[in-house]
């Protein structure tokens, strides 16, 4: 137990290092994901701006869900926002605090998507790039092309190899633009983003704190008592399983003993420990009825104390004990051979 | 006991080294950003100002917020600055004490950015490529004004048609970034000094009150720390004795309505303890079921 402990106040102290650290991990995969990821603009008049933007803007989204997904936290807040009330009252507060918390490192990836995918110009480049302004910068003595024409032409200038505009406006030009405005959304859009964080963080202290506390004690509180639960139910399940099957063993051993009289006696008393652990099976024809039964017949779910006589998994409860235990209520319990 | 003592002496040691860790990472990261960032100047005539003045300045602010956000330390001072007096008087010396440290060490990587971006260059050859005097150089001496400040626009684009075969070109961006550098090594150089004088000055102006206000804003770090793992020490041990009273509650719940089995003999063993009372699958499943649907009060 004493180990357990340490573990866990060891996790607890260290809890939002490991926030954190997922957080992290999430960033640079998110960076690496774009990095790897091959973009391919289509360089057609309307495909253009749907492929750009579905790229800045889906796989955000999908990072969002994978956030909340992979927070272990969620499951917790579902359960206390679901659970009925009972005898212990609900704080909204406290279910506040668990969702903000966790949107907020659900938040990062997708953060880290938009601004590297702005950073790099390339979406924008791919969205925009029938939008850019000719007469600003291309060439104004090129005869005009009707709309259509002019949108097909501009629609391949992320596509330098099919890019037949070059008399109408250079794909430098054009490109340099594009990825310059692109840059300086990216960087507003960091901007934005840190201030944004900043004045959440720096704000809270000036006006909410002492329901902060209380809402972090006990949303702490609720993850602890979860796990505890967990972990005494764990227990429990250990020690009925030991029970169990201490008295399965008892029950193969007399059922033996009673049935066949060529079978060794019970060992003496002073045999030692790890005689008295073989629980009376000590050959293999025993210990293979013993392994068959337990297949076929597993025992029920249903301990009795150790005082009583054990008659485990057979039928019937007439035979007497050998060594009658102190004088007890006596009670006939019966077991289906299944 | 001793665990919490071992933990506690680690962060007490350990929070300026924290800190300067994470100061470190962060001028590491601001390099890194740096190089990786894909610079490219629009060679267009305002919007290289814009660009260029942009990229040298937005980004060191975006890195000074995200020091001080990731520094726990601000959100100390900032809540013994907004704490109610109480029973504790607070002392401004500590908070403006907090206060410098932490924007001490918010600024190393904003300044290393700019640093890097002037001793690279790059940022102020697209700002200030339009407003150099073109008398100075051959290439562009002759041409008129509107021409000029095109042409000039387009200097930081070495691939551009009209920049490719420009010697002129070379001879401006030389110049550009002989300004820059100088520029760079200038302020690195103020920087450094300014901070040398700091540090060998400090103790000659009112140490005993700085080595006050330094301990004042360490015991208040150290103290909210101490809370939060006593409030977490606290929340285990809260926890506990809810659901060792829960599985009390339910073993007489299950005596009063089964039939009572006897009791276990004088001699039960450890198993029997933790097994609680409750010993087969329709108790542990109402158990289960009483978790859920009804949780007990927080009231131990």
């Amino acid at each position: 137990m004493d180990k357990f402990r340490m573990i866990f106040q060891f996790l607890q102290s260290n809890q939002e290092s490991f926030m954190n650290g997922i957080c992290g991990i999430m960033a640079l995969a998110s960076a690496q994901i774009y990095s790897a990821f091959d973009f391919n603009c289509p360089c057609l008049p309307s495909y253009n701006l749907v492929y750009g933007l579905g790229i800045l803007l889906v796989p955000p989204f999908i990072l969002f869900l994978l956030g909340f997904v992979l927070n272990n936290n969620v499951s917790m807040l579902a359960e206390e926002w679901r659970r009925p009330r009972g005898q212990r009252g609900k704080d909204p507060a406290v279910l506040r605090y668990m969702f903000c918390s966790m949107a907020q490192r659900a938040m990062i990836a997708p953060v880290v998507w938009v601004s590297v995918t702005l950073l790099d110009g390339k979406c924008i480049t791919c969205a925009f790039c029938t939008s850019v302004p000719v007469e600003a910068l291309g060439n104004a003595s090129h005869p005009s092309l009707s709309q259509g024409e002019m949108k097909q032409v501009l629609a391949r200038i992320p596509c330098k190899e099919i890019y037949d505009g070059q008399e109408l406006i250079a794909n430098e030009v054009a490109v340099r633009y594009l990825r310059c405005i692109s840059q300086a959304l990216g960087w507003c859009f960091v901007l934005l983003i840190t201030t944004l964080a900043f004045l959440v963080r720096s704000l809270r202290p000036c006006f909410t704190q002492a329901a902060f506390l209380k809402s972090r004690y006990w949303s702490h509180y609720i993850d602890i008592e979860r796990k505890l639960f967990d972990e005494t139910c764990a227990e429990h399940a250990r020690s009925f399983a030991k029970v169990c099957i201490q008295q399965f063993f008892e029950g193969m051993s007399t059922d033996l003993t009673a049935g066949h009289c060529h079978l060794p006696r019970k060992a003496p008393a002073d045999a030692g420990e790890a005689a008295e652990k073989l629980l009376g099976i000590t050959d293999r024809g025993t210990m293979n009825t013993a392994l068959k039964s337990w297949h076929r017949c597993k025992p029920p779910l249903h301990l009795h104390p150790p005082a009583l006589p054990s008659g485990n998994g057979w039928a019937g409860g007439g035979q007497p004990p050998a060594h009658p235990p102190a004088p007890q209520r006596e009670m006939a319990v019966y077991y289906s051979r299944v | 006991m001793d665990r919490f003592r071992t933990i506690f002496q680690y962060f007490q040691s350990n929070s300026e080294s924290v800190m300067n860790g994470i100061c470190g990472l962060l001028a590491l990261a601001s390099i890194k950003i740096y190089i990786c960032f894909d610079f490219s100047c629009p060679c267009l005539p305002w919007y290289n100002m814009a660009y260029g003045l942009g990229i040298m300045f937005v980004p060191p602010v975006a890195l000074f917020l995200c020091s001080l956000i990731v520094n726990r330390q601000s959100l100390v001072m900032l809540e013994e600055w907004r704490r109610p007096q109480g029973r504790r008087k607070k002392d401004l010396a500590v908070i403006r004490y907090m206060c410098s440290s932490i924007m001490q060490r918010a600024i190393v990587a904003p300044v290393i950015w700019i640093i890097v971006a002037l001793l690279d260059g790059k940022c102020l050859i697209c700002a200030f490529s339009s407003s150099v005097d073109p008398e100075k150089f051959v290439g562009f001496a002759n041409t008129s004004l509107a021409q000029v400040r095109q042409l000039l626009a387009k200097v930081p684009c070495k691939d551009d048609e009209l920049m490719r075969n420009n010697t002129s070109r070379k001879a401006v961006t030389r110049y550009l970034r002989c300004w820059s550098q100088a520029l760079g090594w200038s302020v690195l150089l103020i920087l450094i000094i300014a901070v040398f004088l700091v540090r060998w000055l400090r103790p000659c102006f009112n140490q005993a009150a700085l080595l006050q206000a330094q301990h004042w804003s360490n015991y208040i770090d150290i103290e909210q720390k101490i809370f939060e793992e006593t409030c977490c020490e606290h929340s285990r041990l809260f926890a506990h004795k809810c659901i060792l009273h829960f599985f009390k509650s339910m073993r007489k719940e299950i005596k009063l309505h089964s039939f009572s089995l006897p009791e276990a003999g004088e001699g039960a063993e450890g198993e029997e303890d933790l097994l609680r009372g409750i010993t087969n699958q329709d108790q542990v499943n109402k158990l289960l079921k009483m978790w859920y649907y009804e949780k007990p009060p927080l009231d131990v």
